[in-house]
């Protein structure tokens, strides 16, 4: 073939067909081996006991960063031989998801100071979680320091995929500058039935001293009913968790309760139903809130507040009515090579000395007996966090039950149509949203 | 001087003077190399990022779809077992899917014309000579360079129940308000995706306007053609092919719509009258760790919208 001459027609594109056919395999064969050619794994036995570097995520609110940041560089000064690595976990619209995706692509750290329970059982089922029980003296470990409220945390198997680390009871914060120019007691306000809490809420809207009376997130993620309904089931029914005996247990009396009680809040317009991108409380949209004390240092120099404990039909009174926890804790990651190490350091940050440093500097609750004895000056020096550390000891954690975020979903989906925007009947929402979990519970864990 | 002949490149012997061996390797060679192997080369780059991006990925996704799945850490071996059409049945069964491609039908219906109408308008209009031209056509493209969270802040605010336009609209306005309404929630969300996008899609049309003959305005304008006769009769046909790539493009965002609904409705809300198949994925596949289901719903997407460009491809060759 000379260049310049006419190719006949056929032969042409016969030519540029297999061209083109091997310009697109050449790459795609390169593709899926660069796609198979990943990962691997890490061998468990010698993992075990190795020794050596690691690296590790915390949260990224300011103050658990600063906690981490000193925790890791005491430890570096101590074992120069065993350097921890500390970053805060990549932003995401959840962690769960980023540890997720870590997971699969195995470039999780060692350990995760922000791991959520419900996630386990999906991390579990990945493959991606060591059993803290495994080492030794590892359960004895965690349960001699949390107590007997550590035996929630362990799964199915009898085996502890995490540590409980720390805890965030959820109460009823009130902006106490709204209320008095409502014209409600700041010291005392009723805030203890239903009832109560509807008729203040009517108070605080109708007086204009606040355009709603609180304003839980009304977003459709899964993680949101821990924010508004699981705290008052919790108290509702004295410590049920949703699921039990792997059975759903919110289509009740206590479930319905809860569910007609904030049904009433959106019809009435006393809870806002949009999305939002500032906090409510903080900026004063809404006269209270519904959370743990981690948001408090958000709240510093904006709200004057003060804090009682969620709702009951009977009446809440004390600082022993159940609530949710919203606990996040250490879990270590399969990835990790130097599991020794791992085990170490997660000891080191789970001791008396870093316990009392958490709770200092970021006012969260560690998961460990006695707390208020044991760092009673603090609790002297900040009063406000005293019902705080009663409330801890009286928690309730989400099942540990497989498919458990989409147990979630499914409840947040029948929630958000029928108490949020009256689509439905929340009593026939429930019931249907409890068939579903409970064929999801029962399926074992299969997706 | 130099000869042209001299110039010409080096030639491979004829065929005739190589050896029946060598003829054929060479022939297997070309069909498969090309006569500029070169070539290869440089477009190997751009083919491996396709591969590795877009290829490998499309074609695991069908795999995933046809078995049972989930992610697993590396080195874990769990049975993958092919179970046919199963996850397919799964999601053509799950009300909510069906609701999530209802909701993107009626997206669809706002965003396409509206974008086709808005965008060819304001492009003819910033296309003359007007005052300020060069501000307006900077302005209509800020939206489109502005990160979504920022104007997604600023639509939230603009359409809460105590924003700007309930308080301008008073009792006109809708209660529930705007995007926490099930009518008006992904109308909204059609009409905020409109305004973000219509930056590039004004400048299409602004370098295809240049393009028409100003002739043919002359010619209508002495024929006594209004300025809606030019419009239509010269204007309209001249960027006919822009159009087609502006509606193309407005079908695919509405089928990758994620963002928008995420933020806006808080992932899906009031009921799921916001959901997206693209949310549905990311709820199911990344949050649930159920990929085979997602993949599924990803897999009829992307024949869903193959099949919607295949249409419009024939429809716009038959009126050519």
């Amino acid at each position: 073939m000379l260049i310049g001459k006419s190719l006949p027609k056929g032969n042409g594109v016969t030519i540029m067909k297999s061209r083109t056919a091997v310009a697109a395999a050449i790459p795609l064969i390169f593709g899926l081996l660069a796609g198979c050619g990943g990962g691997g794994g890490v061998s468990a036995s010698a993992a075990a006991n190795a020794q050596g570097p690691i690296s590790i995520w915390y949260s990224n609110n300011a103050q658990e960063v600063a906690w981490g940041e000193q925790m890791v560089a005491s430890w570096n000064k101590l074992h120069p031989s065993e350097k921890v690595t500390g970053q805060q976990i990549p932003a995401a619209s959840s962690s769960e998801e980023v540890i997720g995706a870590a997971i699969t692509a195995g470039s999780e750290p060692c350990l995760i100071y922000n791991t959520a329970p419900a996630a386990v059982p999906t991390f579990e089922q990945q493959g991606g979680l060591v059993s803290l029980s495994s080492f030794p003296g590892g359960a004895s470990y965690i349960e001699a320091r949390t107590g007997p409220g550590a035996s929630v945390y362990k799964s199915p198997d009898g085996q502890y995929y995490q540590m409980p680390w720390k805890s965030n009871p959820v109460m009823i914060f009130y902006n106490k500058k709204i209320f008095a120019k409502a014209g409600i007691s700041t010291t005392n306000p009723p805030l203890s039935t239903y009832t109560e809490f509807l008729a203040t809420s009517k108070k605080l809207v109708s007086s204009g001293a606040a355009k709603y009376a609180i304003y839980p997130d009304p977003s459709s993620d899964f993680f949101q009913a821990w924010y508004d309904f699981y705290p008052m089931y919790a108290a509702e029914t004295g410590g049920t968790e949703l699921v039990a005996n792997g059975k759903a247990t919110f289509n009740s009396t206590a479930g319905d309760a809860v569910a007609a009680f904030w049904q009433q809040m959106y019809a009435q317009g006393l809870a806002g139903k949009g999305s939002y991108t500032n906090d409510p409380f903080a900026a004063g949209t809404a006269a209270m809130a519904i959370v743990g004390p981690w948001a408090i240092a958000s709240y510093q120099g904006k709200v004057d507040w003060g804090v009682v404990p969620v709702p009951t039909t009977a009446g809440s009174h004390g600082d022993q009515v159940p609530t949710f926890s919203d606990a996040k804790n250490i879990a270590m990651y399969a990835s990790c090579k130097n599991r020794g190490t791992a085990w170490d350091f997660l000891k080191f940050s789970t001791s008396t000395a870093e316990d009392g440093k958490l709770l200092t500097m970021t006012g969260q609750m560690p998961m460990r007996q006695g707390i208020q004895q044991l760092y009673a000056s603090y609790f002297t020096a900040n009063p406000s966090y005293t019902e705080f550390a009663a409330e801890a000891a009286h928690t309730i954690e989400v099942p540990n039950v497989p498919n458990s975020i989409e147990d979630w979903q499914v409840f947040r989906d029948a929630w958000s149509k029928s108490v949020i925007f009256a689509q439905q009947s929340p009593d026939a929402a429930l019931a249907g949203a409890a068939t579903q979990i409970n064929k999801l519970v029962a399926s074992g864990g299969t997706p | 001087m130099t000869s042209i002949a001299s110039r010409r490149p080096k030639l491979p012997p004829p065929e005739g003077e190589l050896a029946p061996g060598q003829v054929r390797a060479q022939r297997v060679l070309r069909a498969a190399l090309g006569r500029h192997p070169i070539g290869m080369l440089f477009s190997a780059p751009y083919a491996f990022f396709i591969a590795v991006l877009f290829a490998y990925p499309l074609g695991l996704a069908v795999w995933i779809s046809f078995h049972r799945y989930f992610f697993t850490a590396p080195g874990v071996s769990v049975p993958r077992p092919y179970v046919g059409l199963a996850n397919y049945d799964a999601v053509l069964d799950d009300p909510a899917v069906r609701q999530a491609f209802l909701n993107i039908l009626i997206f669809l219906v706002i965003n396409v014309p509206l974008t086709v109408m808005l965008s060819l308008l304001l492009a003819t209009a910033l296309n003359a000579v007007i005052p300020f031209r060069a501000f307006f056509r900077t302005s209509f493209f800020v939206p489109y360079v502005t990160a979504s969270v920022a104007t997604v802040g600023v639509w939230l605010f603009m359409f809460s129940s105590g924003g700007i336009i309930s308080n301008l609209l008073g009792p006109l306005a809708p209660h529930p308000s705007w995007l926490v309404n099930e009518q008006w929630a992904m109308p909204t969300i059609a009409i905020y995706v409109t305004w973000k996008g219509l930056g590039i899609f004004i400048l299409l049309y602004l370098a295809a306007l240049q393009g028409v003959p100003k002739e043919l305005y002359e010619a209508a304008e002495v024929d006594g053609a209004s300025w809606w006769h030019r419009f239509r009769s010269v204007t309209v046909p001249g960027v006919r092919q822009v159009t087609t790539l502006v509606t193309l493009l407005a079908v695919i965002t509405g089928a990758n719509l994620f963002t928008e609904p995420y933020l806006l409705t808080g992932g899906g809300a009031p009921n799921g009258k916001s959901t997206s198949p693209v949310l549905q994925i990311y709820e199911t596949g990344i949050e649930q760790n159920h990929p085979d289901f997602a993949s599924a719903l990803g897999v009829i997407l992307v024949v869903g919208v193959l099949l919607i460009v295949g249409i419009q491809q024939l429809v716009q060759r038959r009126q050519a």
